[in-house]
């Protein structure tokens, strides 16, 4: 972490660079790479509401959809990107592109119109979507970064990667507040989940571990900026 | 109505030989049953109230012609508390033995093994005595409609402590759907107190034709004057006493009542510990050596609090004075069941001389050598202390005696009141209660999953439930859309609707899986979801022994290393995995914890009003200890002492500061209430409001700027319950929390799923980021409805601040002071005390600052 260096932007997003490429964390948990052009954005799960109701019958409201395409629709506007990463986990299931209603479907079309639309899958949706626009892919690369939605374990320098929804807690007397956050140790990067329905997991998690040699800042995602956390100053759930 | 002949022979002779005479109310409740009428019997405990609902069923059964097919269940009880069902299937043994009587009378509750469930499947017992919960199973179940043909009767047990919740809304549901399977099914309640009669009733009753009219007019058959028909502010039972037995029929009623002999007078008495009261807190600190004193001098004394902290640091306090080792033993909610089950089995056998306890002693198993009850801290509504006191003596004809502890000055004023109220005979008022929606679409689901309904019938099945009896047909059809596909405005879930109408138009369950998930979660009425509070350390700690519950919110502040009291002991918290926190024992650290937590009961709007005229009436004043006389004598110099109906506003500068009292009595939920939304105008203002504490009494808030030229008629205006209210309340932690609820007992979310594999780490998704969701795209959804709802009575009492906010309307006094006046010192004093500081420097500070604030009001 000592060789990590980062600012807060006029728009409350942390500067940084990872593994030395200029990148800025936005409060929306988007990533936006200046030199590119390109914004990235991590395990949207479409359609978990109604995933739930066709498999349990649990009636969960089916509006996360539109919900996500809300915040994804005002960073498009605020970044105006050349190029769209969508980092696995896009869908909350296979059959989700199915059971999208017609507005919603026509939005995410839409996003791609003058602009790169790249799905990288991840376990959720292994096929990526079929009938949308854009390409599908495993991983994506741009300059010395690496895209992939599963981070591997062990030392992966420039490798973005989504999956494990990194939450974190800080507590001050009495008082806790649990948020979505970014990993970084400046070689590599988690993505928390943009998805209206995701939870977050625990940076202290043991599924973490493996991929931090030295302990990692977290980025969390405040209300009109992004704040920079110590690993001393997270809390287990 | 004569004795002799009422009972069949083998019960009047048991009776004999038992040395007992039939009291009259259990005369009359036979005669109810002969009658085939429903009957609410209100008698104080000890007054054989258990057998007199009883009674016309093992006289029924009695009589019953041998038959060669095997019966259904001819009497349900249902009672609130799993224990106490129990312990009344024992209480039932004797009887029935001892007159060699061929009935059969079993307990069923969710502690019972599934070999006996499925047993009492096949064979009925004639008598189940079982639990709201488990009859909302009942009523899920394919089997409902044959099981319970052949009902009699069904008894709720103590029915003041049922009516008035959401499982109250959930049993009167239950009841509707057993009188359409039996319709000759007659219903009895049981109460030691209810505030009014007529609520309960109309709660309890069978509502055919459409909603009664309440609180009309009532017939008295035998003589006798009616009680007071009307509602609040109090209802009046004791002093137009019916005779004993009497029964009065109303003519809009379905349920009759009946009513047992009042009993002795009880005796209340006001502690004032070494002739003085304290100026502020909650705790009864200062009277605790006193009150050792007293257990010391009694049989047996039952110390009720009103919150699990209190319990633990009153219980701590007594030890610390135990220098005699009395037997003295502590019950609230949190601990566990076996170790509340030891201190009851204790006090059966008569070997406690006292018991810290909360509500969960407020009603349930008797115990006949309590001859005590202590009130630590204000009782905040007449009917709460009546219940406690009907704890002691449960021996009709000897007094009950109790005494309060008032743990401040308002307290002393309340505890002043509430002790006439009961010598008087008036009990708090309650307002009618509206069945929930969440509730009836839990019910709604389980109907489904027991058989096909046609939505008429239902829906004029569900409205002969009083709760629901105005029930709008269009709610209804909101309810049942959000039962079957989730009630969205967008309308995706249609092919996957939880029930389906079939070709018969009948609705039923979709599949075995929908009926199958349901059960696994019917029930989950609002309970908070609770950890288990273990024993056990370091890095893995090991599943040790289960020390009691406590609510989620509870650790959720703590850090490793903080201690707390907990069980009456000192603990250190070491984590936090999964629903066990782990502790381990710390005998000899101070608990760092504050071991305060307010009252949770807020106080009787009754109660406040007679404190209010008290306060002016000067002739009152002379029950009052010295130095609260001399306090009162000193505001009304200082400042104004205000008529009945005026409230009292006060503004004065303090240190830097400008502040605003005012004394509303409402309670400390309307009052945060209102600080909230007093606050939220005060910015607009441009006062730059600082900060605020309220207490059950009084709303204290300061500010940079002085608000002693606002317009307060205009500050104090009505209409902040509309859109401030709104803007506040939607951004709430309190409203997350009730919609939390909500979405449990609707079935939205499950607490349990069918097959589900344990991961080993678990994604939190939460409803907030449900709530959030759908508060942005559907505003209107039921399930936020009912959130609101809950929030605006349960969490922030905003019937109770409207009521208050027209009473007040060009009657605000307001006294412009130079400084601190003498009734404003009490919720002066609490501004510190909101965090405790818990050690010796910020004990010290206080103490400075609470001489000086006193010197300065009182010289």
């Amino acid at each position: 972490m000592s060789s990590l260096s980062f600012k807060i932007s006029d728009c409350g997003g942390l500067k940084i660079e990872v593994f030395g490429t200029r990148a800025t964390l936005r409060h929306s948990g988007a990533l936006w790479l200046e030199g590119a052009r390109a914004m990235v954005v991590a395990d949207l799960h479409f359609e978990k509401g109604s995933s739930y109701a066709a498999r349990f019958g649990q009636m969960l409201p089916p509006y996360d959809t539109r919900e996500t395409l809300d915040r994804l629709e005002r960073e498009l506007a605020a970044l105006n990107p050349a190029t769209l990463i969508f980092l696995g986990d896009s869908f909350h299931d296979g059959a989700g592109e199915d059971r999208l209603p017609a507005d919603d479907r026509a939005r995410i079309a839409a996003l791609a119109l003058g602009r790169d639309l790249v799905w990288a899958v991840g376990n959720h949706d292994a096929d990526g979507p079929r009938a949308l626009p854009g390409a599908v892919v495993d991983e994506a690369a741009i300059g010395g970064l690496a895209f992939r939605h599963e981070p591997l374990p062990g030392a992966q320098p420039g490798e973005v990667a989504g999956h494990l929804h990194p939450a974190a807690r800080v507590t001050s007397g009495r008082a806790s507040v649990r948020r979505r956050c970014f990993v970084t140790d400046g070689t590599r990067l988690v993505l928390p989940a943009f998805g209206a329905f995701t939870g977050g997991l625990n940076i202290l998690d043991a599924a973490f571990a493996p991929l931090f040699g030295t302990p990692p800042l977290a980025a969390a995602l405040g209300r009109g900026r992004v704040h920079a956390v110590g690993w001393k100053s997270l809390r287990p759930d | 109505m004569l004795a002799a002949d009422a009972l069949p022979p083998r019960f009047s002779d048991w009776f004999a030989a038992r040395g007992w005479a039939p009291r009259a109310h259990q005369l009359a409740m036979v005669e109810k049953g002969r009658q085939g009428r429903d009957a609410l019997l209100i008698a104080p405990t000890g007054g054989g109230k258990t057998l007199a609902g009883f009674l016309p069923s093992l006289i029924e059964l009695s009589e019953r012609p041998p038959r060669n097919t095997p019966a259904g269940v001819h009497t349900l009880y249902v009672s609130p508390l799993k224990a106490l069902a129990v312990d009344i299937e024992r209480n039932l043994a004797t009887p029935i033995r001892e007159m060699g009587l061929k009935v059969v009378a079993e307990s069923r509750t969710g502690d019972t093994g599934e070999a006996r469930k499925a047993r009492q499947r096949l064979r009925p017992p004639d008598i189940l005595l079982t639990t709201p919960e488990q009859l909302a199973l009942f009523c899920a179940w394919e089997g409902a409609r044959e099981y319970f043909a052949d009902l009699s009767c069904v008894i709720v047990d103590e029915a003041h402590a049922m009516w008035l919740n959401k499982r109250g809304d959930l049993l009167a549901l239950g009841l509707a759907r057993l009188q359409l399977f039996s319709p000759k099914m007659r219903r009895v309640g049981l109460s030691a107190t209810v505030d009014d009669p007529d609520l309960v009733r109309r709660w309890l009753g069978h509502h055919d034709k459409g909603p009664p009219p309440v609180g009309e007019a009532m017939r008295s058959v035998g003589g006798g004057s009616p009680p007071s028909p009307q509602t609040p502010p109090s209802v009046d039972l004791r002093s137009t006493p019916p005779p004993q037995g009497e029964v009065l029929i109303s003519t809009d009623h379905t349920v009759d009542l009946v009513l047992g002999s009042g009993g002795a007078q009880p005796i209340v008495e006001v502690l004032v510990s070494g002739g003085k009261v304290p100026w502020a807190g909650h705790t009864a600190e200062h009277a605790m050596a006193e009150v050792y004193e007293i257990i010391k001098a009694s049989k047996t004394a039952l110390v009720f609090v009103n919150t699990r902290f209190q319990a633990e640091f009153a219980f701590q306090e007594l030890w610390k004075l135990n220098d005699d080792g009395l037997a003295i033993a502590l019950h609230h909610g949190s601990l566990a069941a076996e170790q509340r089950r030891k201190v009851e089995a204790a006090m059966a056998r008569g070997e406690i001389r006292a018991v810290v306890c909360t509500s969960t002693l407020d009603m349930g198993i008797d115990w006949g050598d309590v001859d005590l009850v202590i009130q630590l801290a204000a009782p905040k509504g007449a009917s709460r202390m009546v219940q406690r006191i009907g704890r002691a003596n449960h021996r009709l004809d000897e007094p009950s005696r109790a005494i309060l502890v008032p743990a401040s000055r308002f307290e002393m004023l309340e505890c002043r009141a509430a002790a006439d109220a009961i010598l008087g005979g008036h009990l708090d008022g309650e307002p009618a209660r509206t069945g929930a929606l969440d509730v009836l679409a839990q019910h709604v689901m389980g109907l489904a999953c027991s058989e096909p309904f046609a939505l008429t019938d239902l829906y004029d099945e569900i409205r002969a439930a009083g709760p629901y009896a105005d029930l709008a047909w269009e709610d209804f059809e909101t309810v049942v859309d959000f039962v079957s596909t989730g009630g969205y405005a967008l309308k995706s879930y249609d092919k996957f609707r939880r029930i389906v109408p079939g070709q018969d138009g009948l609705w039923r369950a979709r599949n075995a899986q929908t009926v199958l998930r349901h059960r696994m979660n019917v029930g989950t009425i609002v309970t908070a979801a609770m950890v288990n509070v273990r024993v056990g350390g370091g890095k893995r700690p090991m599943g040790g022994r289960k020390v009691g519950e406590a609510e989620e919110g509870f650790f959720e502040s703590m850090k490793p290393g903080d201690t707390f009291i907990f069980a009456g002991q000192v603990w250190r918290f070491n984590s936090l995995v999964g629903t066990d926190a782990f502790v381990s024992p710390a005998p000899d650290k101070d608990p760092m914890m504050p071991s305060w937590g307010g009252s949770k009961f807020p106080l009787s709007t009754y109660l406040a009003s007679r404190v209010r005229a008290m306060m002016h009436d000067e002739t009152e004043w002379a029950a009052l200890p010295a130095d609260v006389q001399e306090w009162l004598g000193y505001q009304k110099l200082r400042s104004i002492m205000p008529t009945e109906d005026e409230l009292l506003l006060e503004t004065f500068p303090h240190g830097k500061r400008f502040h605003l009292v005012f004394y509303s009595f409402e309670g400390r939920l309307a009052h945060t209430t209102l600080a909230m939304l007093l606050t939220r105008r005060l910015d607009r203002l441009g006062i730059g409001p600082l900060g605020f504490v309220a207490n059950d009494y009084a709303v204290n808030i300061w500010s940079l700027k002085s608000m002693e030229d606002l317009d307060l008629d205009a500050l104090f205006a009505q209409d902040m319950l509309g859109d401030d209210l709104e803007a506040w309340l939607n951004e709430s932690f309190l409203m997350k929390r009730a919609f939390k609820a909500c979405a449990l007992i609707s079935g939205l979310i499950e607490r349990r799923h069918p097959g589900e594999e344990k991961s080993g780490r678990q994604v939190t998704f939460s409803t907030d980021l449900i709530y959030d969701v759908l508060r942005r795209h559907q505003p209107d959804h039921l399930l936020l409805r009912c959130a609101r709802a809950d929030a605006a009575t349960g969490s922030l009492d905003v019937a109770r601040l409207g009521d208050m906010l027209a009473r007040v309307q060009g009657k605000i006094r307001h006294a412009a002071l130079d400084r601190v006046s003498p009734f404003a010192v009490p919720i002066m004093l609490e501004i510190g005390r909101e965090r405790a500081p818990g050690d010796a420097a910020g004990e010290m500070i206080l103490a400075e600052a609470e001489e000086d604030l006193i010197a300065e009001a009182m010289s």
